[in-house]
């Protein structure tokens, strides 16, 4: 009987350290990866982010749309299977019959599902609040894309041919909107999307620093009511809409 | 006799051989080609692979039962089955990770899955719960087959049971925290989860253990096979009660409600999972099996049998349901709009899996069964029943 609780007392004490042993493993790679720090090169006194009008969007129009496409060189005619990091989604209101056009692409989230779930931690959010994929990193599970509630992220079907230099992507991979992170990164001010609204006379996306009093974005956040797209999930996104 | 046996055994193995390496085939063009030659695309992005590769996992974590029934708690028939039941377990984590990692975009980089983890992730908990479940039943077997070690066999069997239902836990996790989707994000996914690997995993040894014999009679008296048959009958009707209650609490929420009709009335394009969930799990995985333990009239071996078999077919259409289904129902961004894009938004995404995603899921099953097959064979893991 001595020998069988012995014996019983030593299982349970190996199970706890086969238990603990990760979670020890857990807390340090937590700290190492909270003292590296993420987004080398990104402002964390900024946050990205955009205000798109949908009272200014015109059903007919795709400027934005194509614009991220050349930009990033995503193919300009889709296929089903083929990536597309922004897209026109025509919504009308079942009860009321009022409809409007409305871009949708990565809400870049203060807490976005799609980093959590990432095994590898290649799914990340820069200090500038922009959400990215590394495409090194990145195994092609598609586990963000089934916690992705905006439908934002694509994967990549086939080999790729005629990519941007600034835009690396790859078969296999998942991927999004960057925020245009290559021209932020090299000093410009707009995204591509952005700018393409306003040349064809919109003006229904504003882009800018939300952390930046003086700038458009915060100034018109602070005047328009907005909201965020699926709001009771609590992602606090980088993108609001006006007039949905 | 013994010609015979060996020239079984080696059938049995090359057919299951060649379905591994058919299985392997099959990934291979679909990592050269991209998954364009797969019927997955942006909407259904986990697709026949997972279903196998899940099923198999859920069922190696319960299919470990039997040996814990013997162990843990000391019944001596089930003890006698242990060997078997960890090596099914070891065998059907093997295919269900296989089929797992292949299916993955890039296959080639499952070092960097190995090396690189984001502690947020329950796949990245999982990778830790997968390895330390092979490596605690390969403990576990190893004190079961070497004499001197027997002693170490209850611990390593309640380790090994506690493992487990962390294991399956995770694995019902997976789901269970994806808030995105009206199908999913549920606590009660992980304590279902636990109930249907108890179910599967048993359904699986009884279908193993008949196999392993082959034709000749099954060493098992009547009373351990009704005992059997009805814990199986048990679990069954467990799971079908959770998975009841997970539709409830479904149908009672507002929001759900529109996913819960498309699932179970088949409303708005939803008939097939219907079908799959009605037909394939509730009558055929649960009634019917239930039927054939449970009524005094049946319960003979063949009983036991056909119902351990319905149980895994039921399994099947269960995850299909679940998995596709689930992402097939469209994401609602616009609550109360009916909305329209060129990327499928508003609308149920369609999908058929192609000839490599079946090729894939039955090669992962073709590695389990040729691991059992070559176990059995190498050490001495089939039961030895007292005559």
């Amino acid at each position: 009987m001595n020998g069988r609780r012995k014996a019983l007392a030593l299982g349970v004490a190996g199970l706890a350290g086969i238990v603990i042993a990760p979670g020890v493993r857990l807390i340090e790679v937590a700290q190492a990866a909270s003292q590296a720090g993420g987004g080398a090169g990104a402002n964390p006194r900024v946050r990205w982010g955009m205000l798109i009008d949908t009272t200014r969007c015109k059903p007919d129009c795709d400027a934005c749309v194509r614009a991220c496409r050349s930009e990033n060189g995503l193919a300009p005619s889709p296929k089903p299977t083929d990536a597309q990091w922004m897209r026109k989604v025509e919504i009308r209101e079942i009860r009321t019959g009022r409809s409007a056009s409305v871009p949708v692409m990565c809400q870049h989230c203060a807490m976005p599902p799609c980093v959590d779930v990432c095994p590898t931690g290649a799914s990340f959010k820069r200090t500038d609040g922009i959400v990215l994929v590394d495409r090194h990193r990145c195994i092609g599970c598609r586990y963000c894309m089934m916690a992705c509630p905006y439908k934002a992220r694509s994967f990549v079907h086939e080999p790729l041919e005629g990519q941007q230099a600034d835009v690396p992507r790859g078969k296999g991979c998942v991927e999004g909107c960057t925020m245009c992170v290559h021209r932020l990164d090299a000093g410009q001010k707009l995204t591509a999307c952005a700018q393409a609204c306003a040349q064809a006379g919109h003006n229904a996306i504003v882009f800018g620093d939300l952390n930046d009093p003086h700038s458009e974005i915060a100034w018109r956040v602070r005047e328009l009511a907005s909201r965020q797209l699926r709001q009771d999930l609590g992602l606090d996104t980088s993108v609001r809409y006006h007039g949905i | 006799m013994q010609d015979r046996s060996a020239r079984t055994f080696w059938l049995a193995s090359a057919g299951a051989g060649a379905l591994a390496a058919a299985g392997a085939a099959a990934s291979h063009y679909m990592e050269s080609h991209g998954h364009i030659v797969t019927g997955m695309g942006n909407e259904i992005v986990w697709g026949l692979p997972h279903v196998f590769a899940i099923f198999m996992i859920v069922a190696a974590s319960g299919v470990l039962n039997v040996a814990s029934v013997g162990s843990v708690f000391g019944q001596a028939p089930y003890k006698q089955r242990a060997r078997l039941s960890g090596l099914l377990s070891l065998a059907l984590l093997g295919g269900g990770l296989m089929v797992l990692m292949l299916d993955l975009g890039r296959p080639e980089r499952v070092l960097v899955a190995a090396t690189q983890y984001n502690f947020r992730s329950v796949f990245a908990w999982n990778v830790f719960l997968y390895s330390g479940m092979a490596a605690i039943v390969v403990v576990y077997l190893w004190t079961m087959l070497q004499p001197g070690l027997v002693r170490w066999s209850q611990p390593a069997g309640l380790a090994a049971l506690v493992w487990r239902f962390v294991l399956t836990t995770g694995t019902g996790s997976i789901f269970g925290f994806v808030v995105a989707r009206p199908a999913y994000q549920s606590a009660l996914l992980a304590p279902l989860f636990i109930l249907l690997s108890l179910a599967w995993g048993l359904a699986v040894f009884i279908v193993a253990q008949k196999s392993l014999y082959g034709r000749r009679e099954l060493p098992w008296s009547s009373e351990l096979r009704s005992r059997m048959a009805r814990l199986l009958g048990i679990f069954v009707a467990a799971s079908l009660y959770l998975v009841a209650v997970l539709h409830i609490t479904g149908l009672y929420e507002a929001r759900r409600g529109a996913f819960e009709a498309f699932l179970l009335l088949g409303q708005g394009g939803g008939a097939r999972f219907a079908w799959m969930f009605w037909l394939g799990y509730v009558v055929i995985g649960s009634l019917l099996p239930m039927l054939l333990v449970f009524h005094p009239r049946l319960g003979r071996e063949r009983c036991v049998l056909g119902a351990a078999v319905l149980v895994v077919l039921g399994a099947f259409a269960w995850l299909f349901a679940f998995i596709i289904g689930g992402q097939a129902f469209p994401l609602e961004i616009f609550s109360g709009y009916a909305v329209s894009s060129s990327f499928g938004d508003g609308l149920v995404a369609s999908y058929a899996p192609s000839v490599p995603e079946w090729t894939l899921g039955l090669g992962g099953v073709g590695t389990a069964v040729l691991v059992v097959l070559v176990g059995a064979r190498l050490f001495d893991m089939a039961p030895h029943d007292p005559a």
